[in-house]
Protein backbone atom coordinates (compact mmCIF):
# COMPACT_ATOMS: atom_id res chain seq x y z
CA UNK A 1 0.00 0.00 0.00
CA UNK A 2 1.24 3.57 -0.73
CA UNK A 3 0.06 7.40 -0.44
CA UNK A 4 0.60 10.30 -2.27
CA UNK A 5 -0.29 13.53 -1.73
CA UNK A 6 -1.27 15.95 -4.72
CA UNK A 7 0.06 19.14 -4.26
CA UNK A 8 -2.38 20.63 -6.83
CA UNK A 9 -5.13 19.72 -4.55
CA UNK A 10 -3.65 20.03 -1.10
CA UNK A 11 -4.75 22.95 0.88
CA UNK A 12 -2.84 22.75 4.16
CA UNK A 13 -5.75 21.33 6.03
CA UNK A 14 -3.38 19.38 8.16
CA UNK A 15 -6.06 15.92 8.37
CA UNK A 16 -3.44 13.54 7.31
CA UNK A 17 -0.60 14.54 9.46
CA UNK A 18 -2.68 14.97 12.48
CA UNK A 19 -4.49 11.15 12.25
CA UNK A 20 -1.50 9.61 10.63
CA UNK A 21 1.49 11.56 11.69
CA UNK A 22 3.87 8.27 11.09
CA UNK A 23 2.73 8.31 7.32
CA UNK A 24 2.24 12.18 6.69
CA UNK A 25 4.50 15.45 7.86
CA UNK A 26 3.73 19.04 7.32
CA UNK A 27 6.55 21.56 5.47
CA UNK A 28 7.30 24.89 6.68
CA UNK A 29 3.99 26.57 5.30
CA UNK A 30 1.45 23.73 6.69
CA UNK A 31 1.34 21.61 3.16
CA UNK A 32 0.87 17.69 3.95
CA UNK A 33 4.15 15.86 2.38
CA UNK A 34 4.35 12.21 2.12
CA UNK A 35 7.28 10.63 4.55
CA UNK A 36 9.58 8.82 3.15
CA UNK A 37 8.85 7.08 -0.54
CA UNK A 38 4.74 6.92 0.79
CA UNK A 39 5.43 3.10 1.27
CA UNK A 40 2.48 2.14 3.93
CA UNK A 41 4.10 0.01 6.74
CA UNK A 42 2.43 -3.03 8.28
CA UNK A 43 -0.01 -2.08 10.77
CA UNK A 44 -0.07 1.54 9.50
CA UNK A 45 -3.23 0.68 6.83
CA UNK A 46 -6.11 1.80 8.70
CA UNK A 47 -4.78 5.15 9.60
CA UNK A 48 -3.73 5.35 5.69
CA UNK A 49 -7.45 5.06 5.00
CA UNK A 50 -8.43 7.33 8.25
CA UNK A 51 -6.37 10.04 6.96
CA UNK A 52 -7.92 9.58 2.82
CA UNK A 53 -11.48 9.71 4.57
CA UNK A 54 -11.21 13.00 6.19
CA UNK A 55 -8.75 15.24 3.73
CA UNK A 56 -11.70 17.95 2.78
CA UNK A 57 -9.91 18.71 -0.72
CA UNK A 58 -9.30 14.62 -2.17
CA UNK A 59 -5.56 15.63 -2.44
CA UNK A 60 -4.79 11.87 -1.16
CA UNK A 61 -4.35 9.03 -3.50
CA UNK A 62 -4.11 5.47 -1.99
CA UNK A 63 -2.48 2.89 -3.94
CA UNK A 64 -3.70 -0.78 -2.82
CA UNK A 65 -0.80 -2.35 -4.39
CA UNK A 66 2.69 -1.19 -4.20
CA UNK B 1 18.20 54.12 7.90
CA UNK B 2 15.42 55.92 7.44
CA UNK B 3 12.38 56.06 9.42
CA UNK B 4 9.27 54.00 8.52
CA UNK B 5 6.69 57.06 7.78
CA UNK B 6 3.93 54.69 6.27
CA UNK B 7 1.35 55.15 9.27
CA UNK B 8 1.87 58.60 9.68
CA UNK B 9 -0.48 59.22 7.15
CA UNK B 10 -4.35 58.27 7.72
CA UNK B 11 -4.76 55.28 5.57
CA UNK B 12 -8.03 56.71 4.33
CA UNK B 13 -5.81 59.49 2.05
CA UNK B 14 -4.53 56.56 0.18
CA UNK B 15 -7.72 55.75 -1.02
CA UNK B 16 -8.75 58.78 -2.40
CA UNK B 17 -9.16 58.03 -5.46
CA UNK B 18 -11.26 55.10 -5.31
CA UNK B 19 -15.13 55.41 -6.53
CA UNK B 20 -16.98 54.37 -3.56
CA UNK B 21 -19.25 51.16 -4.63
CA UNK B 22 -22.81 50.61 -4.38
CA UNK B 23 -25.04 50.74 -1.62
CA UNK B 24 -29.03 49.37 -1.79
CA UNK B 25 -32.07 49.67 0.03
CA UNK B 26 -31.73 48.01 3.34
CA UNK B 27 -34.91 45.58 4.01
CA UNK B 28 -35.31 44.04 7.49
CA UNK B 29 -38.05 41.94 8.90
CA UNK B 30 -40.04 38.75 8.74
CA UNK B 31 -39.16 36.12 6.34
CA UNK B 32 -42.03 35.89 3.77
CA UNK B 33 -40.54 32.73 1.79
CA UNK B 34 -37.03 31.51 2.61
CA UNK B 35 -36.80 30.37 -1.43
CA UNK B 36 -37.34 33.67 -2.42
CA UNK B 37 -36.87 35.99 0.39
CA UNK B 38 -33.51 34.75 3.00
CA UNK B 39 -31.89 36.85 5.00
CA UNK B 40 -29.46 35.64 7.50
CA UNK B 41 -30.00 38.41 9.89
CA UNK B 42 -33.16 37.41 10.94
CA UNK B 43 -34.10 35.95 14.62
CA UNK B 44 -35.51 33.12 13.14
CA UNK B 45 -32.35 32.28 10.81
CA UNK B 46 -30.18 33.15 14.10
CA UNK B 47 -32.62 30.87 16.22
CA UNK B 48 -31.78 27.67 13.96
CA UNK B 49 -31.15 27.92 10.69
CA UNK B 50 -30.80 24.05 10.04
CA UNK B 51 -34.55 23.25 9.38
CA UNK B 52 -34.44 26.34 6.78
CA UNK B 53 -31.31 25.00 5.32
CA UNK B 54 -32.74 21.13 5.29
CA UNK B 55 -36.11 22.78 3.84
CA UNK B 56 -34.44 24.52 1.13
CA UNK B 57 -32.37 21.92 0.31
CA UNK B 58 -34.93 19.69 -0.48
CA UNK B 59 -37.01 22.07 -2.55
CA UNK B 60 -34.83 24.60 -4.16
CA UNK B 61 -31.94 24.08 -3.49
CA UNK B 62 -30.61 27.18 -4.51
CA UNK B 63 -32.41 29.99 -2.68
CA UNK B 64 -32.76 33.85 -3.91
CA UNK B 65 -33.41 36.87 -2.02
CA UNK B 66 -34.03 40.61 -3.17
CA UNK B 67 -32.26 41.79 -0.14
CA UNK B 68 -28.76 43.36 0.15
CA UNK B 69 -29.44 44.52 -3.31
CA UNK B 70 -29.72 40.61 -4.31
CA UNK B 71 -28.54 37.41 -3.73
CA UNK B 72 -28.16 33.58 -3.63
CA UNK B 73 -27.91 30.75 -1.32
CA UNK B 74 -26.87 27.13 -2.45
CA UNK B 75 -27.57 24.57 -0.10
CA UNK B 76 -26.13 21.37 -1.25
CA UNK B 77 -22.39 20.70 -0.49
CA UNK B 78 -21.57 19.64 -4.37
CA UNK B 79 -22.83 23.55 -5.11
CA UNK B 80 -21.11 24.64 -2.11
CA UNK B 81 -17.46 23.15 -3.16
CA UNK B 82 -18.00 24.23 -6.52
CA UNK B 83 -18.45 27.99 -5.87
CA UNK B 84 -15.70 27.92 -3.21
CA UNK B 85 -13.34 26.19 -6.12
CA UNK B 86 -14.23 28.37 -8.62
CA UNK B 87 -12.63 31.74 -7.70
CA UNK B 88 -13.01 32.99 -11.30
CA UNK B 89 -16.48 33.48 -12.01
CA UNK B 90 -16.71 34.12 -7.75
CA UNK B 91 -14.87 37.10 -6.43
CA UNK B 92 -13.96 37.70 -2.58
CA UNK B 93 -13.53 41.14 -2.72
CA UNK B 94 -16.37 41.10 -0.26
CA UNK B 95 -17.07 38.10 2.15
CA UNK B 96 -19.30 40.17 4.52
CA UNK B 97 -23.28 40.09 2.53
CA UNK B 98 -24.16 43.63 3.36
CA UNK B 99 -25.58 46.72 1.36
CA UNK B 100 -22.65 47.99 0.34
CA UNK B 101 -20.36 46.75 -2.32
CA UNK B 102 -17.31 47.55 -2.64
CA UNK B 103 -15.63 48.95 -6.12
CA UNK B 104 -14.77 46.36 -8.31
CA UNK B 105 -10.72 48.28 -8.71
CA UNK B 106 -10.49 46.99 -5.18
CA UNK B 107 -9.97 43.42 -6.71
CA UNK B 108 -8.01 41.65 -6.75
CA UNK B 109 -6.45 43.11 -3.19
CA UNK B 110 -9.35 43.89 -1.38
CA UNK B 111 -10.00 45.52 2.31
CA UNK B 112 -8.11 42.88 4.48
CA UNK B 113 -6.33 40.34 2.25
CA UNK B 114 -5.77 37.29 1.72
CA UNK B 115 -9.85 36.64 2.67
CA UNK B 116 -10.76 39.49 0.34
CA UNK B 117 -8.19 38.93 -2.27
CA UNK B 118 -8.62 37.25 -5.50
CA UNK B 119 -5.94 35.15 -7.51
CA UNK B 120 -3.27 35.93 -8.27
CA UNK B 121 -2.44 38.48 -5.72
CA UNK B 122 -4.13 36.33 -2.91
CA UNK B 123 -1.49 33.36 -3.29
CA UNK B 124 1.06 35.62 -1.98
CA UNK B 125 -0.91 37.68 0.98
CA UNK B 126 -1.34 34.59 1.98
CA UNK B 127 1.83 32.50 1.72
CA UNK B 128 3.03 35.69 3.77
CA UNK B 129 1.03 34.35 6.81
CA UNK B 130 1.30 30.77 6.08
CA UNK B 131 4.45 29.62 8.55
CA UNK B 132 3.54 31.40 11.89
CA UNK B 133 0.02 29.53 11.35
CA UNK B 134 1.42 25.50 10.92
CA UNK B 135 0.66 23.12 13.15
CA UNK B 136 3.77 23.12 15.09
CA UNK B 137 3.79 26.82 15.33
CA UNK B 138 0.94 27.35 16.95
CA UNK B 139 1.57 24.21 19.72
CA UNK B 140 3.95 26.23 20.91
CA UNK B 141 0.63 28.58 22.35
CA UNK B 142 -0.74 25.14 24.04
CA UNK B 143 0.86 25.64 27.04
CA UNK B 144 -0.15 29.32 27.72
CA UNK B 145 -3.94 28.76 26.65
CA UNK B 146 -4.00 25.90 28.87
CA UNK B 147 -2.27 28.01 31.72
CA UNK B 148 -5.55 30.59 30.56
CA UNK B 149 -7.90 28.70 30.52
CA UNK B 150 -7.47 27.34 33.84
CA UNK B 151 -7.66 30.48 35.42
CA UNK B 152 -11.00 31.08 33.80
CA UNK B 153 -12.22 28.13 35.78
CA UNK B 154 -10.53 29.21 38.37
CA UNK B 155 -12.83 32.64 38.17
CA UNK B 156 -15.77 30.50 38.51
CA UNK B 157 -15.29 29.71 42.60
CA UNK B 158 -18.57 29.68 44.18
CA UNK B 159 -20.61 30.47 41.56
CA UNK B 160 -23.19 27.73 40.68
CA UNK B 161 -24.15 29.06 37.24
CA UNK B 162 -21.48 30.82 34.60
CA UNK B 163 -21.88 32.20 31.20
CA UNK B 164 -19.96 29.68 29.42
CA UNK B 165 -20.14 32.56 26.20
CA UNK B 166 -19.26 35.40 28.09
CA UNK B 167 -16.87 34.02 31.25
CA UNK B 168 -15.34 31.70 29.08
CA UNK B 169 -15.62 30.55 25.20
CA UNK B 170 -15.02 34.53 24.43
CA UNK B 171 -11.63 35.24 26.32
CA UNK B 172 -9.84 32.32 25.09
CA UNK B 173 -9.66 33.38 21.13
CA UNK B 174 -9.44 37.05 22.14
CA UNK B 175 -5.96 36.25 24.62
CA UNK B 176 -4.33 34.28 22.13
CA UNK B 177 -4.63 37.10 19.54
CA UNK B 178 -3.81 39.23 21.15
CA UNK B 179 -0.95 37.63 22.40
CA UNK B 180 -0.03 36.98 18.48
CA UNK B 181 -0.71 40.25 17.82
CA UNK B 182 1.21 41.90 20.52
CA UNK B 183 -1.88 44.04 21.31
CA UNK B 184 -2.74 44.34 25.07
CA UNK B 185 -4.82 42.23 26.31
CA UNK B 186 -6.87 44.40 28.43
CA UNK B 187 -8.41 45.52 25.41
CA UNK B 188 -10.46 42.47 24.91
CA UNK B 189 -13.82 44.58 25.95
CA UNK B 190 -12.76 46.51 22.52
CA UNK B 191 -12.02 43.79 20.26
CA UNK B 192 -15.85 42.59 21.28
CA UNK B 193 -17.10 45.71 19.80
CA UNK B 194 -14.82 45.47 16.75
CA UNK B 195 -15.78 42.03 15.66
CA UNK B 196 -19.64 42.66 16.40
CA UNK B 197 -19.52 45.56 14.34
CA UNK B 198 -18.40 43.90 11.42
CA UNK B 199 -20.56 40.97 11.51
CA UNK B 200 -23.59 41.71 13.32
CA UNK B 201 -24.29 46.04 12.23
CA UNK B 202 -24.43 44.32 8.65
CA UNK B 203 -28.10 46.42 8.72
CA UNK B 204 -26.71 49.52 10.15
CA UNK B 205 -27.05 52.85 8.38
CA UNK B 206 -24.25 52.91 5.67
CA UNK B 207 -22.94 55.94 7.79
CA UNK B 208 -23.28 54.20 11.12
CA UNK B 209 -21.03 51.39 9.33
CA UNK B 210 -18.77 53.32 8.20
CA UNK B 211 -18.08 55.41 11.75
CA UNK B 212 -17.89 52.16 13.49
CA UNK B 213 -15.34 50.63 10.85
CA UNK B 214 -13.41 54.06 11.14
CA UNK B 215 -12.75 53.46 14.97
CA UNK B 216 -11.63 49.66 14.18
CA UNK B 217 -9.03 51.33 11.81
CA UNK B 218 -7.87 54.05 14.21
CA UNK B 219 -7.23 51.19 16.79
CA UNK B 220 -5.15 49.65 14.55
CA UNK B 221 -3.14 52.26 13.23
CA UNK B 222 -2.51 53.77 16.71
CA UNK B 223 -1.23 50.14 17.59
CA UNK B 224 1.09 49.99 14.38
CA UNK B 225 2.69 53.16 15.02
CA UNK B 226 3.15 52.11 18.34
CA UNK B 227 4.81 49.03 16.96
CA UNK B 228 7.17 50.83 14.26
CA UNK B 229 8.54 52.56 17.50
CA UNK B 230 9.61 49.83 19.28
CA UNK B 231 9.60 46.58 16.91
CA UNK B 232 8.64 43.23 19.08
CA UNK B 233 8.87 39.55 18.16
CA UNK B 234 4.76 39.15 16.82
CA UNK B 235 2.73 39.58 14.26
CA UNK B 236 2.43 43.21 13.73
CA UNK B 237 5.78 43.96 13.74
CA UNK B 238 6.48 40.96 11.20
CA UNK B 239 3.72 42.41 8.99
CA UNK B 240 5.45 46.01 9.14
CA UNK B 241 8.54 44.48 8.29
CA UNK B 242 7.45 42.49 5.51
CA UNK B 243 7.75 42.68 2.00
CA UNK B 244 5.95 41.66 -1.54
CA UNK B 245 7.47 42.03 -4.88
CA UNK B 246 10.32 43.88 -3.63
CA UNK B 247 8.98 46.47 -1.75
CA UNK B 248 7.35 46.58 2.04
CA UNK B 249 3.78 45.91 2.11
CA UNK B 250 1.22 48.75 1.64
CA UNK B 251 0.03 50.23 4.78
CA UNK B 252 -3.51 49.73 3.90
CA UNK B 253 -2.79 45.85 3.28
CA UNK B 254 -0.85 45.65 6.90
CA UNK B 255 -3.91 46.95 8.78
CA UNK B 256 -5.97 45.42 6.38
CA UNK B 257 -4.40 41.74 7.13
CA UNK B 258 -4.38 42.96 10.88
CA UNK B 259 -7.94 43.67 11.31
CA UNK B 260 -8.65 40.33 9.40
CA UNK B 261 -6.50 38.41 12.03
CA UNK B 262 -8.29 40.37 14.61
CA UNK B 263 -11.73 39.85 13.64
CA UNK B 264 -11.71 35.97 11.97
CA UNK B 265 -10.05 34.93 15.47
CA UNK B 266 -12.10 35.99 17.38
CA UNK B 267 -16.02 35.09 17.27
CA UNK B 268 -15.83 32.26 15.19
CA UNK B 269 -13.44 30.22 18.04
CA UNK B 270 -15.49 31.52 20.49
CA UNK B 271 -18.36 30.40 18.76
CA UNK B 272 -17.17 26.63 18.02
CA UNK B 273 -15.67 26.85 21.97
CA UNK B 274 -19.33 27.83 22.80
CA UNK B 275 -21.56 25.51 20.48
CA UNK B 276 -19.54 22.69 21.77
CA UNK B 277 -20.42 23.26 25.65
CA UNK B 278 -23.97 23.72 24.40
CA UNK B 279 -23.94 20.34 22.71
CA UNK B 280 -22.46 18.78 25.98
CA UNK B 281 -24.68 20.72 28.31
CA UNK B 282 -27.68 19.12 26.13
CA UNK B 283 -26.37 15.93 25.81
CA UNK B 284 -25.62 14.28 28.89
CA UNK B 285 -24.60 10.63 27.38
CA UNK B 286 -22.06 12.49 24.87
CA UNK B 287 -20.76 14.46 28.05
CA UNK B 288 -20.19 11.52 30.05
CA UNK B 289 -18.40 9.60 27.14
CA UNK B 290 -15.75 12.25 26.64
CA UNK B 291 -15.47 12.70 30.35
CA UNK B 292 -14.68 8.53 30.36
CA UNK B 293 -12.68 8.77 27.27
CA UNK B 294 -11.02 12.22 26.78
CA UNK B 295 -8.83 10.75 24.05
CA UNK B 296 -12.20 10.59 21.66
CA UNK B 297 -12.19 14.52 21.92
CA UNK B 298 -10.33 15.13 18.62
CA UNK B 299 -12.73 13.19 16.94
CA UNK B 300 -15.74 14.68 18.90
CA UNK B 301 -14.25 17.70 18.15
CA UNK B 302 -14.28 17.46 14.64
CA UNK B 303 -17.96 16.27 14.51
CA UNK B 304 -18.30 19.85 16.65
CA UNK B 305 -17.60 21.95 13.88
CA UNK B 306 -19.05 19.88 10.97
CA UNK B 307 -22.39 20.21 12.89
CA UNK B 308 -21.81 23.67 14.28
CA UNK B 309 -19.76 25.14 11.62
CA UNK B 310 -19.69 28.11 12.58
CA UNK B 311 -18.85 30.34 9.58
CA UNK B 312 -20.38 31.25 6.21
CA UNK B 313 -18.54 33.11 3.58
CA UNK B 314 -19.73 35.50 0.79
CA UNK B 315 -18.81 36.06 -2.54
CA UNK B 316 -19.73 38.43 -5.57
CA UNK B 317 -20.99 37.33 -8.78
CA UNK B 318 -18.28 38.44 -11.45
CA UNK B 319 -20.36 38.15 -14.99
CA UNK B 320 -24.04 37.64 -15.77
CA UNK B 321 -24.64 33.88 -16.02
CA UNK B 322 -26.77 30.92 -15.78
CA UNK B 323 -25.43 28.75 -12.89
CA UNK B 324 -26.54 25.21 -11.77
CA UNK B 325 -30.47 26.13 -12.66
CA UNK B 326 -30.49 30.07 -11.82
CA UNK B 327 -29.89 33.22 -13.27
CA UNK B 328 -27.14 35.03 -11.29
CA UNK B 329 -26.06 38.43 -12.23
CA UNK B 330 -23.25 40.29 -12.07
CA UNK B 331 -22.50 41.60 -8.65
CA UNK B 332 -25.13 39.41 -7.09
CA UNK B 333 -24.43 38.04 -3.77
CA UNK B 334 -23.59 34.25 -2.85
CA UNK B 335 -24.10 33.29 0.77
CA UNK B 336 -21.56 30.41 1.01
CA UNK B 337 -22.86 28.04 3.34
CA UNK B 338 -20.20 26.02 5.00
CA UNK B 339 -22.77 25.05 8.21
CA UNK B 340 -25.78 23.66 5.02
CA UNK B 341 -22.88 22.13 3.21
CA UNK B 342 -21.73 20.10 6.34
CA UNK B 343 -25.28 18.84 6.83
CA UNK B 344 -26.17 17.22 3.47
CA UNK B 345 -27.49 14.32 3.80
CA UNK B 346 -25.80 13.43 -0.15
CA UNK B 347 -22.53 13.88 1.82
CA UNK B 348 -22.48 12.49 4.87
CA UNK B 349 -24.50 10.31 6.58
CA UNK B 350 -26.82 11.06 9.48
CA UNK B 351 -26.05 14.13 8.24
CA UNK B 352 -28.51 15.94 10.88
CA UNK B 353 -27.02 14.16 13.66
CA UNK B 354 -24.23 14.79 16.09
CA UNK B 355 -22.30 11.17 16.01
CA UNK B 356 -19.19 12.32 18.47
CA UNK B 357 -17.38 9.05 17.43
CA UNK B 358 -17.75 10.15 13.64
CA UNK B 359 -14.70 8.53 11.73
CA UNK B 360 -15.29 10.05 8.03
CA UNK B 361 -16.24 13.50 8.46
CA UNK B 362 -15.09 15.50 5.18
CA UNK B 363 -16.70 18.63 6.85
CA UNK B 364 -15.60 21.92 5.31
CA UNK B 365 -15.75 23.99 8.53
CA UNK B 366 -12.55 26.09 7.52
CA UNK B 367 -14.16 26.26 3.65
CA UNK B 368 -12.14 24.75 0.93
CA UNK B 369 -9.63 25.29 -2.12
CA UNK B 370 -7.22 28.42 -1.62
CA UNK B 371 -8.99 30.74 1.12
CA UNK B 372 -8.57 27.07 3.64
CA UNK B 373 -9.06 29.00 6.90
CA UNK B 374 -5.29 30.27 7.79
CA UNK B 375 -6.24 30.20 11.48
CA UNK B 376 -7.21 26.41 11.48
CA UNK B 377 -4.50 24.66 13.18
CA UNK B 378 -4.87 27.70 15.48
CA UNK B 379 -8.73 27.36 16.15
CA UNK B 380 -7.99 23.44 16.66
CA UNK B 381 -5.49 23.95 19.39
CA UNK B 382 -7.89 26.65 21.36
CA UNK B 383 -10.71 24.48 20.81
CA UNK B 384 -9.18 21.45 22.39
CA UNK B 385 -7.55 22.99 25.08
CA UNK B 386 -10.97 24.61 25.67
CA UNK B 387 -12.95 21.69 25.74
CA UNK B 388 -10.28 19.57 27.72
CA UNK B 389 -9.63 21.89 30.83
CA UNK B 390 -13.66 22.56 30.82
CA UNK B 391 -14.22 18.79 30.81
CA UNK B 392 -11.46 17.80 32.93
CA UNK B 393 -12.35 20.87 35.40
CA UNK B 394 -16.33 20.89 35.19
CA UNK B 395 -16.85 17.44 34.21
CA UNK B 396 -20.78 17.82 34.96
CA UNK B 397 -22.60 20.89 33.83
CA UNK B 398 -26.11 21.46 32.37
CA UNK B 399 -28.20 24.31 30.62
CA UNK B 400 -29.25 26.13 33.24
CA UNK B 401 -32.17 27.78 30.99
CA UNK B 402 -32.15 26.51 27.34
CA UNK B 403 -34.87 29.41 26.75
CA UNK B 404 -31.96 32.25 27.68
CA UNK B 405 -29.39 30.59 25.43
CA UNK B 406 -28.98 33.31 22.80
CA UNK B 407 -27.01 33.16 19.32
CA UNK B 408 -25.38 35.44 17.48
CA UNK B 409 -27.14 36.59 14.19
CA UNK B 410 -25.08 36.90 10.38
CA UNK B 411 -22.26 35.39 9.26
CA UNK B 412 -20.92 33.96 12.26
CA UNK B 413 -23.01 31.97 14.08
CA UNK B 414 -22.27 31.33 18.40
CA UNK B 415 -23.65 31.54 21.35
CA UNK B 416 -23.73 34.62 22.84
CA UNK B 417 -25.48 34.35 26.19
CA UNK B 418 -25.14 30.67 27.58
CA UNK B 419 -25.93 29.73 31.08
CA UNK B 420 -24.62 26.79 32.52
CA UNK B 421 -25.38 25.14 36.03
CA UNK B 422 -21.89 24.19 37.12
CA UNK B 423 -22.71 23.22 40.97
C1 LIG C 1 -13.36 27.61 14.66
C2 LIG C 1 -12.81 28.73 14.26
C3 LIG C 1 -12.71 29.18 12.84
C4 LIG C 1 -13.50 28.86 11.77
C5 LIG C 1 -14.71 27.94 11.73
C6 LIG C 1 -12.97 29.58 10.63
C7 LIG C 1 -13.49 29.49 9.36
C8 LIG C 1 -12.92 30.07 8.23
C9 LIG C 1 -13.40 29.87 6.89
C10 LIG C 1 -14.61 29.04 6.50
C11 LIG C 1 -12.57 30.54 6.05
C12 LIG C 1 -12.65 30.57 4.52
C13 LIG C 1 -12.99 31.89 3.96
C14 LIG C 1 -13.44 31.85 2.51
O1 LIG C 1 -13.57 30.79 1.90
O2 LIG C 1 -13.69 32.94 2.00
C15 LIG C 1 -11.58 31.20 6.88
C16 LIG C 1 -10.57 32.00 6.41
C17 LIG C 1 -9.62 32.61 7.21
N1 LIG C 1 -9.50 32.48 8.58
FE1 LIG C 1 -10.63 31.34 9.79
N2 LIG C 1 -11.88 30.31 11.02
C18 LIG C 1 -11.69 30.10 12.37
C19 LIG C 1 -10.68 30.63 13.15
C20 LIG C 1 -9.67 31.44 12.69
C21 LIG C 1 -8.57 31.92 13.49
C22 LIG C 1 -8.33 31.59 14.95
C23 LIG C 1 -7.83 32.72 12.67
C24 LIG C 1 -6.56 33.48 12.94
C25 LIG C 1 -6.28 34.16 13.94
C26 LIG C 1 -8.44 32.71 11.36
C27 LIG C 1 -7.95 33.38 10.28
C28 LIG C 1 -8.43 33.24 8.99
C29 LIG C 1 -7.82 33.88 7.83
C30 LIG C 1 -6.59 34.78 7.83
C31 LIG C 1 -8.57 33.48 6.71
C32 LIG C 1 -8.35 33.90 5.26
C33 LIG C 1 -7.65 32.83 4.47
C34 LIG C 1 -7.54 33.16 2.99
O3 LIG C 1 -8.37 33.87 2.45
O4 LIG C 1 -6.58 32.67 2.36
N3 LIG C 1 -9.56 31.93 11.41
N4 LIG C 1 -11.81 30.88 8.20
S1 LIG D 1 -5.50 16.56 4.83
FE1 LIG D 1 -5.45 16.86 2.64
S2 LIG D 1 -5.43 19.04 2.31
FE2 LIG D 1 -4.90 18.64 4.41
S3 LIG D 1 -2.70 18.65 4.48
FE3 LIG D 1 -3.36 16.57 4.25
S4 LIG D 1 -3.42 16.27 2.06
FE4 LIG D 1 -3.33 18.42 2.38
Amino acid sequence: MKVHIDPGRCQGHGRCYTLAPGLFGEDEEGYGQVVGDGVVPPGEEQAARLAVANCPELAIELQEEA
Amino acid sequence: MTVDDRFTRDHRDTRGELPLGTRNEIVVGPVSDWAEDFSHLEPEWAADPYPIQDDLRRRCPIAHTGRFGGGWLPTRYEDVAAIAYDTERFSSRSIIMSNYRPPLELAPIGATPPISSDPPFHHDARKLLLPAFTKSAVAKREAATRAFCHALVDGFEGQPVVDAARDYAQHIPMRVIADMLGFPPEDGPRFREFVENALEGVNLPPEERLARMESLFDYLYAQIRDHVENPRDDLTTYLIDAELYGRKLDPAHVAGTIALLLIAGIDTTWSAIGASLWHLAKTPADRERLVAEPELLPTAMEEFLRAYAPVTMARLVKEDMHWRGVDMKADDWVLLSFPAANRDPEQFERAGEVVIDREVNRHVAFGLGIHRCVGSHLARMELRVALEVWLERVPAFTLDDPGAVTWSPGQVRGPRTLPLRIG
